[in-house]
């Protein structure tokens, strides 16, 4: 287990069945709607990567990843409202030129902070920054106090209900509840026909894969286990000479960051950001997708982000009134049955079967162990 | 047949005249027989929407769950009365009308999402949904873009105007001029005190009252404030109430804050039958969470009251409840809402064709006497023509019928002068 390795066998097989999962097969079978809504699904499951990094690994329960992810939601989305709002499409406004809602709320013209978000560049460096810095000062704030655990998850949710009151407030600046809506293209590139969506669906399926690959990087790294050493016994790794707070705060920023690029997908997929995702409740669903897929593997986010989401969809298609229950349900059967997850059931039940199998055909697989569950698991 | 009765028809004269008058029926509804059975659906629908020889399917999209589920679910209600009555009487072009109902979940993006479905995946011939601005802001561009028809039922702030929607609600002007109108003439009101919720509906109806106050009525506006939806402290803005004495209060709060907006109101000893209070948003579903006894007296300005003495809305309020439940009360949004279904289908057959092209270029002019308010007609800018109407709020929940406008309101979504 001292490899320095990206991944480990099943580690490998894994990413490639999710790869021909996400690439070959979805696109295949699905409808471009479907598609759609398959790609918005996976804007959370950035979110669910970053937070198996952050909780998972570090030990660190977020439950205002929804702040992250709005603020990268919003910095995407201000760009195209931008480009969305060319004299010719608001000449029917009192002030042409400017956002539709900014004419509602009489302001007659561009707050010097929307400014920079004309340039596609900026905009891509404040989607990782802003979310990042914040993430930065919030985390320094806190984890060089030593504030942690249920205190930090609680100060997380202030923030994120902060920043909902504040940008339902401000609704000349941002839309307000009723958010940003009708994005239309990014660059002259119309976003919402049918072919687009299939392009900007792989697009996100890329860059999910990169930051699988980077999450993997820092599990493997000497950074991961200090960040499940951490987790175990934080006294132990602050008096071996480890700064704490340190990695603390490195986790939170890249779950943030994570976030936040999830975010700016979602305004891309689905042409659309309000005010909904950035709050308390939006925050913990994203909790329960890492709690669902298992909070401790990288493929269980992704998937689990998949099936809750499915299941929210096809619930509530089919049961206009009563869907919620049956999600309710599903949530608790899953965590008292499973307490690990998709990830927990695969592990305990189906790769052993696996193993067993490969091992028949091929007696004594030297040279690989399963270390994903070895350095995975929790103590206990 | 019983025998006795065959024995009078013995005569072969009488038979045959009996059956000469058993005929005329038969041959005055041959004419209206072959006009149900209706042109082909090739003719009828050109663009692959979901209409079959003998049906035809619609959606329906509002809130079943969260926050907004207390208010739509009226709407719901009056859309599937509206639907079984239409199908009671023939069903559109002789299709009955078979309805898919989705969940918007009081979540905006949802609302989207499943606006989307219906279009694409069910090719539904309409969409009766949306209550909240935020929901069809969020729906609005999906409409436009896969060209649907959406049947939007509530008051609104205005300043939209597409092709694809019908708003079946009355727009800002409409609702709050002559409510205004009658304040200032009724009671002599020249200071208003304006309170609403944060978010664009309040903050642009206000905006049209404050200018119709201060250009139009002469008055003045003595205090403006906004609470964030949900909000339930409304003490500070009360003691500024006490302090300002305005001859009206003009009230633009939603959804639950009205419960403690009210409750805290009568607390402070402000009696709503010497204080002077105008709201655009509290209906009797609303009262129905706060309760007759803290809001007796407030006045509410708009287009229908569960109250209005006339004979379509003595056939509608019987029929609700019988589907519904006794209970249940029946407020404007509601009123709206039942008018989509049968503006669609009277559009459908104006314009002979189910294609949404078709039908909001044969939308302006469609009139409806069958509405709960009376009479409304589409205008070109796709909202309705209505009345409005001052209703003084009683102890049972209902409203006694104060005032309404003698003409018809044309609505002006865009209004010069107001923005």
């Amino acid at each position: 287990m001292t490899d320095n390795r990206f991944f480990n066998r099943s580690e490998l097989i894994g990413i490639l069945l999710l790869a021909v999962f996400l690439v070959v097969v979805l696109p295949l079978t699905l409808d471009v709607f479907r598609l759609n809504l398959v790609a918005k699904y996976l804007t959370y499951a950035f979110v669910a990567l970053g937070l198996v990094v952050c909780w998972g690994y570090g030990g660190i329960l977020s439950l205002g990843q929804g702040v992250f992810f709005g603020l990268g939601g919003y910095c995407m989305a201000m760009f195209l409202k931008l480009e969305a709002s060319s004299v010719e499409n608001t000449k029917i406004q009192s002030t042409p030129g400017i956002p539709d809602f900014m004419d509602w709320n009489q302001i007659t013209s561009l707050p010097l902070f929307w400014k920079p978000f004309h340039s596609l560049t900026f905009t891509i460096a404040a989607i990782i920054l802003v979310p990042g810095i914040f993430a930065l000062i919030i985390g320094t704030a806190m984890f060089k106090r030593r504030v942690g655990g249920t205190y930090f998850a609680i100060i997380t949710q202030a923030v994120a209900a902060i920043l909902t009151i504040l940008i339902v407030g401000q609704q000349g600046y941002t839309g307000g509840i009723n958010g940003m809506t009708d994005l239309r293209t990014l660059k002259g590139w119309d976003i919402r026909p049918d072919h687009a969506k299939v392009v900007l669906y792989f697009f996100e399926v890329g860059c999910l894969f990169v930051c699988i690959m980077i999450a993997q990087f820092i599990r493997h790294s000497k950074l991961g286990r200090i960040l499940v050493a951490m987790r175990e016994k934080e006294d132990r790794v602050r008096f071996s000479g480890y700064s704490v707070a340190n990695f603390k705060i490195f986790a939170f920023c890249i779950a943030a960051v994570y976030a936040a690029i999830g975010g700016a997908m979602f305004a891309l997929n689905v042409g659309f950001m309000s005010p909904s995702f950035v709050g308390i409740v939006p925050s913990i669903e994203m909790v329960i997708y890492t709690a669902v897929g298992g909070r401790l593997s990288i493929l269980g986010a992704v998937y689990g982000t998949l099936l809750v989401n499915f299941a929210k969809t096809s619930l509530s298609e089919t049961f206009p009134e009563l869907w919620l229950f049956g999600l309710g349900g599903l949530f608790i059967a899953v965590v008292l049955a499973f307490p690990n997850g998709l990830a927990g059931i695969w592990g305990d039940y189906v790769q052993p079967r696996i193993d067993r199998l490969i091992s028949l055909r091929k007696p004594k697989p030297e040279g690989w162990t399963d270390s994903s569950v070895a350095d995975g698991a929790p103590a206990e | 047949m019983s025998d006795e009765e065959t024995k009078g028809l013995l005569s072969p004269l009488r038979r045959k005249l009996l059956m000469g008058i058993a005929a005329v029926p038969a041959i005055t509804m041959l004419p209206r027989a072959s006009f149900a059975q209706s042109p082909a659906t090739s003719a009828i629908n050109t663009t692959g929407l979901a209409v079959t020889d003998t049906e035809v399917t619609v959606g329906i999209l509002h809130s079943a769950t969260g926050t907004m589920a207390i208010s739509e679910t009226g709407s719901i209600e009056a859309e599937k009365l509206a639907i079984e009555q239409i199908n009671a009487a023939g069903g559109v072009l002789g299709r009955k009308i078979k309805f898919i109902q989705e969940d918007g979940a009081s979540d905006w993006p949802t609302f989207a999402e499943k606006a989307k479905k219906l279009l694409v995946n069910d090719k539904v011939a309409a969409i009766m949904g949306c209550w909240t601005s935020a929901s069809r802001k969020a729906v609005l561009p999906v409409v436009e873009q896969y060209n649907g028809m959406l049947y939007y039922p509530t008051f609104y702030e205005g300043l939209e105007q597409s092709k694809n929607v019908i708003y079946t609600g009355q727009e800002a002007t409409q609702q709050i001029l002559a409510g205004l109108n009658w304040i200032a003439k009724e009671k002599g009101a020249k200071s208003f005190f304006f309170v609403g919720s944060d978010y664009i509906w309040p903050r642009t109806s206000n905006k049209i009252a404050r200018k119709h106050v201060e250009n139009v009525l002469k008055g003045k506006v003595v205090g403006e404030e906004y609470y964030p939806l949900g909000n339930t402290q409304f003490n500070s803005v009360i003691n500024k109430i006490k302090l300002t004495k305005p001859d009206v209060i003009f009230t633009d709060v939603v959804g639950g804050s009205n419960v403690a907006f009210y409750k805290q109101l009568k607390a402070a000893g402000i009696d709503l039958s010497k204080q002077a209070l105008l709201t655009i948003s509290v209906t009797e579903d609303e009262i129905d969470g706060i309760g007759g006894e803290n809001i007796a007296g407030a006045y509410a300005c708009m287009k229908y009251f569960q109250s209005l003495d006339n004979a379509n809305n003595k056939a509608f309020v019987p029929a609700f409840k019988k589907m519904w439940g006794e209970k249940t009360v029946i407020g404007d949004v509601t009123q709206a809402a039942y008018l989509g279904p049968w503006l669609w289908k009277l559009t459908v057959e104006k314009a002979g064709s189910f294609d949404v092209d078709k039908i909001a270029a044969a939308s302006p002019g469609v009139e409806f006497k069958g509405a709960p308010e009376g009479y409304v007609r589409i205008h070109e800018n796709h909202h309705l023509w209505s009345k409005t109407r001052v209703g003084r709020a009683k102890l049972d929940g209902q409203f006694e019928l104060i005032y309404e406008t003698a003409d018809l309101v044309e609505p002006n979504p865009f209004p010069k002068g107001y923005q």
